[in-house]
């Protein structure tokens, strides 16, 4: 599904990546980890720009429309699937048949309440599901997100990831909290200094691994 | 920062002692003077009845140009990046509205639908580059979050309207206010708006009469939040077209007309007029020669006292600005004071440059001191205000001077001066207009040679004169461009410095 052959790559001016091989396929969930600055979220874009249209990209600063209600900036995740006349229809009236798909999947990450407040007056944490919320209405192939847990309290946290793991075909993600990368990640890609230190099955990645992975500079 | 102030102000005081005519011609200033303080006490409002046609145009004349120019300066605002459509605006903008409304009377008479629609003209080059200045400059992270093959409308309505309403619907409110001034304004030549019965009241000394105009205005714009909302703004502007579309006679033949002959230099003209068959004859030498007559015997004269006028009160609303503004900063003044002066600048802010320059040819008689003062306070005023606020975002120390002069210079000026001095820059070029309208009571800037053009039916050359006036705001627009950017250069060193 992605390949990425000795590639190096500058990403506007944030890290370069250096010499990347990597393959990944259809149905893995792949998680990068590694210090900041690595080269995560650099890496994480050059993958989604492979192929943009079907896949949905969780970000980092989440790409929120801070005006809209929730509801609207989940269903933002279909705007190119739909005519401009349901999108224009749903911006002025939200109509009864997308309530009913939104709704239900706000629901899952405990923001039906806030569904029609305005984003801007939410926390970070729901903030940060309510972006997770509109990559999963995208139903792409494909789900990037680039620490999509960093501000959602660590009790749910885990749910948050099991529910993209259980409902994503595919899932490429950067994490932080290497605990969870361990436990919902089938395939981890340590990264450092902008190269790949070591791409194993979450299983056979030891406390060696990640002790040279994070070792100061 | 401050060698490019000094120069200007140098420049300023050389023109104001050795080029402009200020003195005061009146016998008596001080009884006409005592004479309007009577009038602002004991103002004649039982004139109020005969005067609400009038504040009723005022009003819809405004709503109807504003909403004109806000959908035509939205569209516009899209294709900004367009050379052709940022030049056309940069052009439409460097004509003042009461020029516009003078190229317009002749098309559509003298009533609303023309006040509006020389309302309409300029606002829409402002709001067509504000509308895209502000897109530009606002959040673009939003845009990452849609999906790569959105469509342009909805990716519009979704990812970026939302982002940029807020500003949008501030900056329009604002100028909705300077819309209803423009339109009290058009009544001074002869448009059926409040300046109308302000003009007639001045010219005969009826000042109790002026004070009850001038406080229903106020009163308008003071009342603006209570009536003006925004579920109701469609419908005022509906009535608003509905109101000026009544009594409108368009005639294509006229238009067509003005367009294709009367506009015409008078030399093309003249042999068909002279004939009686008002055929065109291309004559260029004539047409020449009739250029460079405007040129030496009314242009230079013209742009000499503008510039002269625009340089005097870029210096002087400078000057009132930095007296005034510590008088509504809580680092120097106590509540009642602050509470005070702001009475006092939003009086000047309100009335527009135009009658306080009618008022200060009243008292003084007509030279070049009235638009000075006129235009110096309510510029002032209006940079006062802004350079207050900003003063009062700082944050004093406690073992800061309690002198107010040491906190004046060392604390509060240094840190507010940068703005103070872009915000000064920025208005250089409504400095500049309103020096060239003003003409029009009689300073012998632009707007005097295009007024008196009018006047004596010569559209041909009036239309020069304000090419002429609109290229010259073209160029102090540049101007202060470069200006500002080289000062942010030479900020930016004193400051490491």
């Amino acid at each position: 599904m992605f390949e990425l052959n000795r590639a190096n790559i500058t990403y506007g001016d944030q890290v370069a990546l250096r010499n990347i091989s990597l393959h990944i396929d259809a149905g893995e969930h792949v998680a990068c980890i590694g210090p900041s600055g690595a080269g995560k979220t650099t890496l994480l874009k050059t993958l989604y720009e492979q192929r943009p249209q079907d896949a949905s990209f969780v970000h980092q600063h989440y790409a929120l429309v801070p005006q809209l209600s929730a509801f609207h900036n989940v269903y933002m995740g279909r705007l190119d699937r739909y005519s401009v006349w349901k999108n224009l229809h749903n911006l002025v009236r939200p109509r009864r048949d997308t309530k009913a798909e939104i709704v239900p999947l706000l629901d899952e990450l405990g923001l039906a309440p806030f569904a029609f407040k305005r984003v801007a007056a939410l926390s970070g944490g729901q903030q940060q599901r309510t972006a997770i919320a509109r990559a999963m209405y995208r139903a792409s192939h494909v789900m990037f997100a680039d620490e999509p847990v960093s501000s959602v309290d660590p009790h749910q946290a885990g749910m948050v990831l099991e529910l993209i793991m259980k409902s994503q075909q595919t899932v490429i993600l950067s994490l932080h909290a290497v605990e969870l990368a361990l436990e919902f990640a089938q395939r981890i890609i340590g990264l450092r200094l902008g190269s790949i230190a070591f791409d194993l099955p979450a299983k056979q990645v030891s406390p060696s691994h990640l002790a040279q992975l994070y070792q100061p500079c | 920062m401050l060698r490019t102030s000094l120069v200007f102000l140098g420049l300023a005081i050389v023109l104001l002692v050795g080029f402009a005519d200020i003195d005061v011609t009146t016998l008596d200033p001080w009884a006409e003077l005592s004479r309007l303080a009577w009038g602002a006490m004991a103002p004649k409002l039982s004139i109020l009845p005969e005067i609400w046609p009038s504040l009723v145009n005022t009003v819809t004349v405004a709503f109807g140009g504003m909403a004109l120019a806000c959908m035509a300066g939205s569209a516009l605002a899209f294709g900004f990046h367009w050379t052709p459509i940022r030049l056309a605006c940069a052009w439409v903008r460097a004509i003042h509205e009461l020029f516009w409304a003078f190229l317009l009377m002749p098309l559509v008479g003298l009533n609303p639908l023309c006040a509006m629609l020389a309302i309409a003209v300029p606002y829409t080059g402002i709001f067509a580059k504000v509308y895209a200045e502000i897109q530009q400059e606002s959040d673009q992270q939003p845009l990452q979050g849609l999906p790569v093959q959105t469509g342009r409308l909805s990716r519009f309505c979704f990812g970026i309207l939302p982002v940029i309403y807020p500003d949008v619907k501030h900056y329009t409110a604002y100028r909705f206010e300077c819309g209803l001034r423009s339109s009290a304004i058009m009544g001074f030549i002869g448009l059926p708006t409040l300046g109308f019965h302000l003009e007639t009241a001045f010219r005969e000394g009826m000042y109790a009469e002026v004070w009850a105009i001038l406080y229903a205005f106020f009163l308008l714009i003071a009342s603006l939040k209570l009536w003006v909302k925004p579920r109701l703004v469609a419908l005022y502007v509906i009535a608003s077209f509905a109101f000026c579309a009544q009594d409108v006679h368009w005639s294509w033949d006229n238009i067509y007309r003005f367009v294709t002959y009367d506009i015409l230099p008078w030399p093309m003209r003249r042999d068909g007029v002279y004939a009686g068959t008002q055929a065109v004859t291309f004559a260029w030498a004539p047409v020449w020669a009739w250029l460079q007559e405007i040129w030496y015997g009314e242009a230079l004269e013209g742009i000499w006292n503008t510039l002269v006028l625009t340089q005097i009160v870029l210096a002087g609303t400078g000057v009132v600005a930095l007296l005034q503004f510590p008088g509504i900063s809580r680092h120097f003044a106590n509540t009642g004071t602050r509470w005070g002066m702001h009475g006092w600048l939003i009086l000047l802010r309100t009335t527009p440059e135009y009658i306080l320059a009618y008022v200060g040819i009243q008292l003084w008689g007509p030279s070049m001191l009235p638009a000075i003062v006129a235009i110096s306070l309510h510029n002032g005023a209006i940079l006062a205000y802004l350079s207050g606020q900003n003063a009062d975002l700082v944050t004093l120390t406690a073992d800061a001077s309690k002198r107010q002069l040491n906190r004046y210079f060392y604390e509060i000026l240094p840190r507010v001066y940068g703005q103070f001095l872009a915000f000064l820059f920025y208005r250089w070029e409504v400095m500049m207009r309103e020096s060239a309208i003003l003409g029009i009571l009689g300073v012998y800037t632009l707007g005097f040679y295009i007024d008196s053009a009018i006047s004596d039916n010569q559209l041909d050359k009036a239309i020069v004169l304000i090419v002429i006036t609109a290229l010259l705001n073209v160029g102090i627009d540049t101007t202060s461009q470069f200006v500002r950017r080289r000062l942010k250069i030479s900020a930016s060193l004193v400051t490491s410095a």
